[in-house]
């Protein structure tokens, strides 16, 4: 099936020409040096099973509109929900009242780093089969089909489910005359199997590893990810889980697998390498960056076997866009080389204040309603060109854990102390993997863990991860991002007994 | 906003309906905001919304199932229900289908009212305020950074089986987080509120350069288990994870904190102490909420069937015992136990407590006196252990005063746990949740004592 070329029709049917014209012509009647409209359909459903049986079913559409603009060097913003030309004029008038009360505490004149201007640009994500195109019948017959075949499995208790995909469409059109329109698919489904032992009151559970990704429903019924095998792999691995030991607390070698790896460079990396952060901009809320803009070309972030990308173009990444919501065309770029901080990802405003000749195209809105702020690239850790696998880092382990999938995470308000659970531990006796262990987490500081990183898997390890679900901003947004990498091998890494930690 | 009212819109939906039963409910939203930081604006915003939710049920004959269609706007109505309609066929039976409430609860507003709405205009006095303190901290060579948010949402809710129910939310919440300019000093106050009017910055700016004084010495002290004084905020945010977790059905089937080793909940099993409740009441005076559920889709500790039911005010926790726990009708049926039902506060007090937070500062020897808890996950669910970081102002408290302010520490600890080795709780008073305030405002909480929090280790964070 050849991929969709165009943008939904029904929502290129939308008045975008005539909201275009009354906003940014209001806007510019007013006096703004800048503005923007930009107008959105964002399509979710969310499938929830509880034990293979129907839990919830949502179909939610949020349409809407946003014109935002600089008056007076002042941000400005208003967004509503009515697809008028009037209610553009309506818009762009608030906005500029926002900007008016906004003055009395704004001294930092906004000014917007240049970017080409693209008339009339579309672009659609890499995917094959629109969820939203297959029956609801369907999508809920192939969730229950799996879920039962997991339910089914000895030992399994209860099994968790649930799916969400996404159609995101936008369109964003800009005083200097930028016209784009977009469309991306996205989706996340998951299955987590319980098991309970009534007599002693522990419970423990085991989850997919399958990642959420920009793609259709064809992640599901084709053959990307071998859905069937995993499931029926669970029940035994759970069961190995319940059975293992408790971790001894102490220092180990860690091999961490690309399905927890990737949220610890989410967490670490990524939002440790954004300007907004480094520039104090989330001090309050999502915090700030150990690795400020002094730093920059200077800081050993880690080993200098550590080489780490931004991106909004990798295929089927959940950051990946045609242009941003400033209409910054997608892009990718060098944040660490050979261990030291050489990047950041950045919008067109903090470019500006930051001598950046160009936005690198981070700028990202959760929903129509919400103003753009700096939001994460596809972060990924580039793997070693020649690199060994997986099995061959394990094999040169003495003594350590091998680490698969993610579960807990936290990690400080400056991005140095952080703190991981996963799915699966296993022990590594004499290069072997020498069955599961229990209660561990792993703690470490950034720059030390990645400087503890001696080895890089081979391009045979690398895996495109990432979640929907990553937080910042007042008010809070949420934006889905991938990660890639390889598997790799960490030092004398601490790690945690939790039962322990619990005081027991 | 538009030409059509949110009233007719639910009555157009009910009457559009073929299926077995219908709720629908619509809400518009009004939001303004403000952030700031190093003494300057950020963002800024100022939003309307319409959503229009419909849930349909349909028996197809082995039982009775749910469909949820959400849109923005106004929708077309009748694709809207026809769509609803079609996801309640596709979905196969509910397990907790039950008959639809037709008894208008305790508190219902006035249906006819149109919806409450807030603007910009809501900081006319607070912006040249906080501009007046940027300027006093730019005198002290300080920053501040924070976020100031007001909304107001009115709920309509009507059903097939004639309720017309009407709820009005407003909420608001400021943050205020003070600098030094190399960020080395990091403190924060904050507060919930409904309309703004009871917001003083210049009372939240006198806490913060208070703080900000108590941070020019610093000391650095290792992991360990310390005496600490939660104030109201962290003990807040700790408090909302547990009540989060208070699922019935979960705890029956041994998969939460409250499940009993051998079969069945810890109901009636003490947990704390001290005489606390933590309770949750719709009625509760500043922190008033929703009186009735208003539910999108089911889980097991909301169901879309007890839409339009009471939000009972409900001891989740009495007298240190545990007392109830989250349990829609259904499963209150399965269970022969109670229907309850979370609501939009939570309040824990002890009624024995007389004690300010200066009182308990005053009383401590030796301890420590956090500010806030911040990046909480849970690390096990076996025991509810939660892991995080203190943030913006941890104190050295001797001698009954502070004398420094301390590193930051990663905490791993278990609210259940907390609750069992708390061994003095202050006077309750309304609080932020520095956490969970982007979906939690409000709270009221004591101080709580403790006499061994678990730093797990140091975090070089400011």
């Amino acid at each position: 099936m050849a991929p969709p070329r165009t943008v939904d029709e029904t929502f290129l049917a939308l008045p975008l020409a005539a909201l275009t014209d009354a906003a940014l012509t209001r806007a510019v009647d007013l006096g703004c040096e800048h503005a923007d409209l930009r107008v959105e359909r964002i399509h979710t459903q969310s499938v929830s099973l509880r034990d293979a049986r129907p839990e919830s079913f949502t179909d939610g559409e949020d349409l809407g509109l946003a014109v935002r603009v600089v008056h007076e060097g002042t941000w400005g913003f208003a967004a509503g929900v009515v697809l008028t030309a009037a209610e553009a004029v309506r818009l762009a008038e608030e906005a500029v009242a926002v900007a008016k009360v906004s003055a009395a505490i704004n001294s930092d004149r906004v000014e917007l780093a240049p970017e080409p201007v693209y008339a009339d640009a579309m672009w659609v994500s890499d995917y094959e089969i629109d969820p939203f195109g297959v029956p609801d019948s369907e999508k809920s017959a192939l969730l229950i089909e799996l879920s039962e075949q997991l339910m089914a499995a000895d030992g399994v208790e209860h099994v968790q489910s649930s799916c969400m995909h996404v159609k995101e469409q936008k369109y964003y059109a800009d005083t200097a005359g930028t016209r784009t329109r977009q469309q991306r698919v996205r989706i996340h489904p998951e299955f987590t199997a319980l098991t309970v032992d009534r007599g002693t009151g522990q419970f423990e559970s085991m989850r997919t590893l399958a990642p959420p990704v920009g793609k259709g429903w064809e992640y599901l019924t084709g053959g990307d990810w071998d859905w069937r095998g995993e499931l029926a792999e669970i029940p035994e691995l759970l069961r190995e889980k319940t059975k293992a030991p408790s971790v001894e607390a102490g220092r180990y070698d860690l091999v961490v697998d690309p399905s927890n790896l990737f949220l610890t460079i989410h967490e670490s990396i990524g939002h440790a390498t954004e300007l907004d952060r480094a520039l104090g901009y989330e001090a309050a809320y999502a915090g700030t960056s150990f690795a400020t803009v002094d730093k920059l070309g200077s800081l050993k972030y880690g080993s200098p076997l550590m080489n780490v990308t931004g991106d909004r173009t990798a295929v089927h990444g959940l950051s990946t866009v045609g242009w941003d919501d400033e209409g910054v065309a997608g892009q990718q770029w060098d944040i660490v080389k050979d261990g030291v901080l050489v990047g950041y990802q950045a919008d067109r405003n903090i470019a500006r204040h930051t001598g950046m000749p160009r936005s690198n195209g981070c700028a990202f809105a959760d929903s129509p309603s919400h103003v753009p702020v700096q939001r994460m690239a596809n972060v990924s850790l580039q793997p070693a060109p020649d690199g060994p696998s997986t099995q061959e880092i394990i094999s040169g382990v003495e003594r350590g854990i091998y680490v698969v999938g993610d579960k807990s995470w936290s990690i400080d308000m400056q991005r140095y102390n952080f703190q991981f659970t996963g799915q699966r531990f296993y022990r590594i006796e004499n290069g072997r993997l020498a069955g599961q262990l229990r209660d561990v987490a792993y703690q470490a500081t950034t720059t030390d863990f990645w400087g503890s990183m001696s080895v890089v898997g081979g391009p045979q390890t690398y895996v495109l991860g990432g979640a929907f679900n990553c937080g910042k901003a007042q008010p809070g947004q949420v934006a889905p991002v991938s990660h890639g990498c390889p598997s790799a091998l960490f030092e004398n890494v601490t790690i945690l007994n939790t039962v322990q930690e619990a005081g027991r | 906003m538009t030409s059509c009212t949110p009233q007719e819109l639910v009555e157009r939906a009910l009457a559009a309906s073929t299926a077995d039963g219908q709720v629908t409910f619509v809400t518009d939203s009004s939001e303004a905001n403000l952030r700031w930081a190093a003494n300057s604006l950020t963002t800024n915003g100022a939003m309307r919304s319409r959503r229009v939710v419909v849930v349909s049920f349909v028996d197809g004959g082995a039982g009775m199932a749910a469909g949820t269609v959400a849109r923005t706007g106004t929708p077309d109505v009748a694709a809207l229900v026809a769509a609803s309609e079609q996801a309640a066929r596709d979905a196969g039976p509910a397990e907790d289908a039950v008959p639809l409430i037709s008894e208008t609860p305790a508190g219902n507003g006035d249906w006819d009212v149109d919806p409450a709405e807030t603007s910009i205009d809501v900081f006319a006095d607070f912006a040249p305020a906080l501009g007046q303190a940027f300027g006093e901290a730019r005198d002290r060579d300080e920053l501040l950074f924070g976020f100031a948010e007001h909304s107001m949402r009115t709920t309509y809710l009507g059903t097939s089986t004639g309720l017309r129910l009407r709820t009005d939310q407003p909420t608001g919440r400021v943050e205020l987080n003070g600098k030094s300019p190399d960020f080395s000093r990091s403190v924060w106050a904050g507060m919930g509120t409904r309309d703004f009017r009871d917001v003083s910055v210049a009372d939240l700016a006198a806490d913060v350069q208070k703080k900000m004084g108590w941070s020019q010495r610093r000391v650095e002290l290792p992991a360990g288990r310390y005496e600490t004084l939660l104030p109201p905020s962290a003990v807040s945010d700790l408090m909302i994870y547990l009540y989060w977790t208070m699922e019935a059905r979960d705890a029956d089937e041994g998969r939460n904190v409250f499940a009993k080793p051998g079969g069945g909940n810890r109901i009636g099993e003490r947990l704390a102490a001290l005489p606390l409740t933590l309770r949750s009441d719709p009625a509760a005076p500043g922190l008033e909420t929703a009186p009735f559920q208003v539910v999108g889709a089911s889980s097991g500790s909301a169901s879309v069937f007890d839409n339009g039911m009471t939000t009972p005010a409900v001891n989740w926790i009495e007298n240190g015992v545990l007392t109830n726990l989250i349990r829609p009708r259904a499963w209150a049926l399965r269970t022969t136990a109670p229907a309850t039902a979370a609501g939009d506060n939570l309040i824990l007090e002890d009624p024995t407590a007389t004690a300010s937070q200066e009182e308990m500062l005053a009383a401590t020897d030796r301890g420590l006196l956090l500010t806030t808890l911040w990046y909480i996950r849970e690390v096990d669910p076996q025991t509810l252990l939660l892991t995080g970081l203190t943030r913006d102002g941890v104190f050295l408290v001797e001698g009954g005063e502070v004398t420094a302010a301390v590193n930051n520490f990663r905490f791993n600890e278990s609210p259940v746990d907390l609750l069992g080795r708390a061994v003095q709780a202050g006077r309750t008073e309304r609080t932020l949740p520095r956490e969970w305030n982007d979906w939690f405002t409000r709270a009221a909480m004591p101080a709580l004592r403790v006499p061994d929090f678990n730093m797990s280790s140091i975090s070089p964070a400011s």
